[in-house]
């Protein structure tokens, strides 16, 4: 293998790290930190991509000049409504299953069939074009044999924004302190005057946000459809629960060695029987570590 | 010596097919004077293969607008009862034993996915239905119930191979979603690239729904082809064609064939990513003959003005057609008739003069190579003569 | 996060006086008069045949029921164990049907093969080892009990040993049934892949499209899976029984008190495995095929729906859960083909939200006089239906019962 094969894989290896660590963020947030199983996770990401459709359709027609810059828009518009949206989620089902988590699970799959059947029926049965702007189309030649997508090292870009982003909310800020209270004990973070039903649902808001940037941005490498979101959620819970559902350092830990995988498995061998591998091999790696790789030590 | 092969094969499955359809004929009805004849549409309305089966719908529904509003199937109306296989194979089997055993079709317009035929088959078989297939697919099949108005593998990819040797290039890298159409297209292409003397530099498979292809294009570009040839399906095409576009790989320094991407598809891939790249149907919207501009302008008309049509949407609609026509022809809606009716049957559609074969129920059809424009439409390169249709290729 | 176990609010000792109450001890007797008698009357043969396929996938439910209801284990990979049983079903009827009949011989004389069809078509030479045995129905029949029993005692015992979280369980599960319908999709040349393996003619000779032999395959499904509801409630009446309810709702206690609790786990969840195989070989008899998309990631939830709708704790329950959500599927899409997925998303909503325990709690809480938590099964003071708590109030009580 040349060196330029080499820095390409490593390459693609950091993209779809990134971009699984995008998937990701906003589930461990919901599932992680709430226990809050969304199988409408995906659909949420396909409510985003379906923002960045509308931003493009709506610049199309009255901004064209500004076309350049739709996907600020796009991203920022996906976050604010997939947010409100979770908001709602939040205030009128999920606050009423919290102490029983697997119930939430059937629940939002009814959702997700429900926001399904919602995008085939109101917005188009087929597959819709997102138009990729023209200064994220192509590649930049870092050298003569090695071409990296425009768009690939933009969502680099925006999951390491995300990510710092999240960090920086949960960690230095006052909100952060009491999403991190709450979720560590609920009893006492009341007692401590805090209210925690607020607080519940500005978390779930928050990693339905995240969902939405998600979805939006990949708009850039992947196919917006009713169908959209059956793609990532899989992904998404798998890379969250590899890394230990608690942790958030261990869900991009696990982001990291999942894309790693899949990047060189899929060089290495036809797509079906890598993807089939990757998912023996988590189950192999939950075996020995059945919390998650970098689950905080409790007994049970 | 092959030749003879398939035809001792098509003389024994032809008298295997008139003995199963020689069986007393219990449920379809024996309209004649009926003043409403029910045609069953079978397709996903739901699920993930919706996407494609939604506007085949839309186009038989045309056609049998069209057939009612010009009077008729010898004067009865056709009456459609339309049921969702929701992209659900066991679903597809229970809504086609459904429209045959309850509600009586004369013939069912129907199926996409190879998988979901593979399922109502044998309920067509067993309760002697009449199945219209519109969709391309691998072949290796013929049953004595099922009418296949698009092109089998053979039709498309091998002329699409010799033009492609002649005029583009040596070697191919071929890449395909995993499963039966895409894995038997490329065996026929591999062989086919044999006969002419060309090289494989690569091939892939990917789960249908990936979205994923940053390796295998690393791969593409390691392996320098001087043709790609693109068998994915569905969503993953809309991935496979941005990232492709984003790794600098375009129609514009590279030849790419795809043989399942039409019109229909581009609309949702974008024309950007599929401007100069080829594409290989029996039909297209661009096409110039009167049938097509007056298809594609009742389709519009119907559905609005941003609509395209589409190879199989042509085949949905054309099959409606082709089953009135052989009623017409055998005078009556029983299977057993209209299925003899049919052999050698002509009809000038929105693809131009297409003919079913005298026994083995598929159509002859002309192999089209294209190239897409920025506006998503197709520029004809290349027509070829009527291919005779041979479902069991000896490879 | 506090553990995800359904219900945790009854204790072992008011579950299983709901499971003994009078209703359920006549719960069986009704199920079995409305099976063996009512539907056979008034269905026709094509409804009969679809409540057959609800009926094969209800086998999955009933081992849902055990394993969540009761042993607080959410499988999300059901569809494994029913498409192992479909499947090896499939296998048998495929190796009786290739060359059986004329226009099978006419292919495999052009061919000059007589394996299965779509290993021809994938230029498979000689038949594969592992399908051999299936050739002989002493085989067949014995492997669908046996096999999804030993792989998902082992499997799930390796598991439990290490102390698996519920939720990881749940998400392996997940992962084996996309594994097992990629695995199955790939190697389409000795699976048949994406198109499943289908058109049988005969089972040990009886011709499988006659009438009289779909009602008797009806009835032979109907025995077995009432059958299997008894099996689980001796299971669940037996001592075997009050140790899973303890293990569900204090784990710790009961590995304290000497037990293995990943031993009970295990061998409840193999028995719900061998139910849903015995459920994929019923369902392959019946409708004809055996095809991926009953294993994956979709059907398995489904499965669990089914449980849900009819209510976790209910064994009976389950299995009206699947045909009601089977006809109702079925009767939406024939009538409202452009809604049928709001109903049917909207169904799994409201149950969720309004009917915690299903049918089965609905029928407690109706027999109860229509005063909630009145009914012998619902204790007052810890009742979460997500009906109208104070969400305060129950999350600071659920916190201090599920913080370990």
């Amino acid at each position: 293998m040349t060196f330029d094969m080499l820095a390409s894989q490593a390459f693609t290896g950091v993209s779809i790290f990134t971009i699984l660590m995008l998937m990701a963020l906003g589930l461990a947030i919901v599932f992680g930190l709430m226990g809050v199983i969304n199988m409408a996770h995906g659909e949420l990401m396909a409510m985003g991509a379906y923002c960045s459709y509308g931003t493009a359709l709506f610049f199309h027609a009255y901004l064209p000049d500004l076309m350049d810059y739709y996907v600020f828009v796009g991203i920022a518009l996906a976050f604010v409504v997939t947010s409100i949206f979770g908001y709602l989620l939040e205030r009128g089902l999920i606050r009423f299953l919290y102490k029983r988590p697997l119930d939430t699970l059937l629940a939002t799959w009814g959702l997700s069939l429900i926001l399904q059947q919602i995008y085939r029926q109101f917005i188009n049965s087929k597959e819709v074009e997102v138009p990729t702007v023209s200064w994220l189309r192509g590649a930049w030649q870092a050298t003569e044999g090695v071409a990296l997508p425009l768009s690939r090292l933009f969502i680099i870009g925006l999951a390491v924004v995300t990510a710092f982003a999240v960090w920086w909310l949960l960690f230095r800020t006052r909100w952060g302190l009491r999403i991190r209270a709450v979720t560590q004990n609920r009893t006492m973070a009341g007692a401590a005057g805090i209210d925690t039903n607020k607080v519940d649902a500005y978390t779930f808001a928050l990693g339905c946000g995240l969902a939405g940037i998600a979805g939006s941005s990949f708009t850039m490498l992947a196919s917006t459809g009713p169908t959209t979101g059956q793609q990532y959620i899989v992904d998404t819970f798998i890379v969250v629960v590899f890394g230990g559902v608690e942790s958030l350092i261990g869900t991009i830990a696990s982001a990291f060695i999942i894309g790693q995988m899949q990047s060189w498995f899929e060089f290495g061998m036809s797509g079906s029987m890598a993807r089939a591998s990757i998912l023996l091999l988590v189950i192999v790696v939950l075996f020995f570590r059945p919390n998650g790789l970098f689950a905080t030590k409790v007994r049970r | 010596m092959s030749n003879f092969n398939r035809r001792d094969f098509i003389k024994t499955s032809g008298t295997v097919a008139a003995g199963a359809i020689a069986a007393p004929m219990l449920n379809i009805r024996t309209a004649g004077a009926a003043d409403s004849v029910k045609v069953g549409i079978l397709h996903s309305l739901t699920g993930t293969i919706a996407i494609a089966e939604k506007s085949v719908v839309d186009a038989e529904m045309l056609a049998i607008e069209e057939i009612n509003k010009a009077g008729g199937v010898m004067g009865a109306k056709i009456e459609a009862v339309v049921e969702d296989g929701a992209s659900d194979w066991p679903t597809f089997a229970e809504k086609a034993r459904k429209l045959l055993e309850k509600d009586k079709v004369a013939a069912v317009m129907g199926c996409y996915t190879s998988a979901s035929r593979k399922a109502v088959l044998p309920v067509f078989e067993k309760l002697k239905g009449l199945l219209y297939y519109p969709t391309y697919y691998e072949g290796l099949e013929q049953s004595p119930n099922i009418m296949y108005t698009a092109q089998e593998a053979t039709q498309s990819v091998i002329a699409a191979m010799e033009w492609l040797f002649k005029n583009k290039g040596k070697t191919f890298y071929m890449i395909g979603s995993d499963y039966i159409w895409p894995r038997t297209t490329i065996k026929i292409a591999k062989v086919t690239l044999a006969r002419l003397g060309g090289k494989l530099v690569g091939e892939g498979y990917y789960p249908l729904g990936h979205i994923e292809f940053s390796s295998e294009i690393n791969k593409i570009k390691a392996a320098k082809p001087d043709v790609i040839l693109n068998c994915v399906v569905g969503g993953s095409n809309v991935a496979f064609f941005k990232q492709l576009t984003a790794a600098g790989i375009t129609g514009k320094n590279q030849t790419i064939l795809s043989l399942a991407v039409s019109e229909e598809e581009v609309s949702g891939i974008g024309a950007d990513n599929t401007v100069g790249t080829l594409t290989c149907m029996g039909y297209f919207q661009s096409l110039k003959n009167p049938e097509n501009e007056k298809f594609v302008k009742a389709f519009k008309a119907k559905y609005g003005a941003n609509r395209v049509t589409g190879d199989t949407l042509s085949c949905g609609y054309t099959s409606v057609y082709l089953w009135k026509m052989a009623a017409e022809k055998a005078k009556s809606f029983e299977v057993e008739k209209v299925v003899a009716a049919s052999a050698n049957l002509e009809f000038a559609g929105p693809e131009g003069k297409i003919k079913f074969h005298g026994s083995n129920h598929h159509l002859w059809k002309h192999a089209r190579i294209g190239a897409f424009r920025p506006d998503g439409q197709v520029d004809m390169i290349y027509e070829s003569p009527l291919i005779e249709p041979n479902p069991f290729p000896k490879l | 996060m506090s553990m995800p176990r359904p219900s945790a609010s009854r204790t072992a000792a008011e579950s299983i006086r709901s499971e003994r109450s009078f209703l359920a001890k006549a719960s069986i007797p009704i199920l079995a008069v409305l099976l063996l008698a009512a539907l056979p009357l008034t269905l026709d043969i094509f409804r009969l045949g679809l409540a057959a396929k609800y009926l094969s996938l209800s086998f999955c439910a009933v081992g849902i029921v055990l394993i969540w209801g009761y042993g607080g284990i959410l499988s999300l990979g059901q569809g494994v164990f029913f498409g192992l049983g479909s499947y090896m079903m499939a296998m048998f009827l495929k190796l009786e049907s290739t060359g059986a009949d004329s226009s099978a011989q006419a292919l495999s004389s052009f061919f000059g093969s007589n394996l299965p069809d779509f290993m021809v078509w994938n230029s498979i030479e000689t038949l594969p080892w592992w399908w051999e045995p299936f050739n002989h129905a002493w085989f067949t029949i014995p492997a669908i009990l046996i096999l999804p029993a030993v792989l998902a005692f082992v499997l799930a015992y390796a598991n439990f040993r290490r102390r698996i979280g519920d939720v990881y369980f749940s998400i392996v599960t997940l992962a084996l049934s996309a594994i097992l319908a990629i695995v199955i999709i790939g190697q389409q040349g000795v699976t048949g892949g994406v198109n499943g393996i289908n058109d049988f003619r005969t089972f040990l000779g009886i011709n499988l499209d006659d009438d009289k032999v779909k009602v008797s395959m009806y009835y032979i499904t109907c025995v077995l899976l009432l059958g299997c509801v008894m099996i689980g409630t001796f299971v669940l009446r037996s001592r075997l029984g009050k140790v899973l309810v303890a293990i569900r709702d204090r784990e710790d206690r009961v590995r304290f008190s000497g037990y293995d609790p990943a031993l009970f786990k295990a061998f409840i969840f193999a028995i719900a495995a061998v139910f849903s195989s015995i459920g994929g070989a019923m369902f392959t008899l019946q409708v004809g095929l055996a095809s991926p998309s009953l294993v994956g990631i979709v059907p398995s939830v489904e499965m669990v729906i089914y449980a849900a709708v009819g209510g976790r704790l209910s064994l009976v329950g389950a299995v009206y859960g699947a045909v009601l959500v089977g006809y109702a599927k079925t009767f939406f899409s024939e009538n409202f083909v452009e809604y049928w997925m709001y109903f049917i998303g909207g169904l799994f909503v409201v149950v969720v939200m309004f009917l915690p325990d299903g049918l089965a709690g609905l029928i407690d809480r109706i027999r109860g006089g229509g005063k909630p938590g009145a009914s012998s099964g619902e204790p007052t003071p810890a009742r979460e239906d997500g009906a109208s708590p104070p969400p305060g109030a129950a999350r600071l009580a659920g916190e201090t019962g599920g913080a370990e």
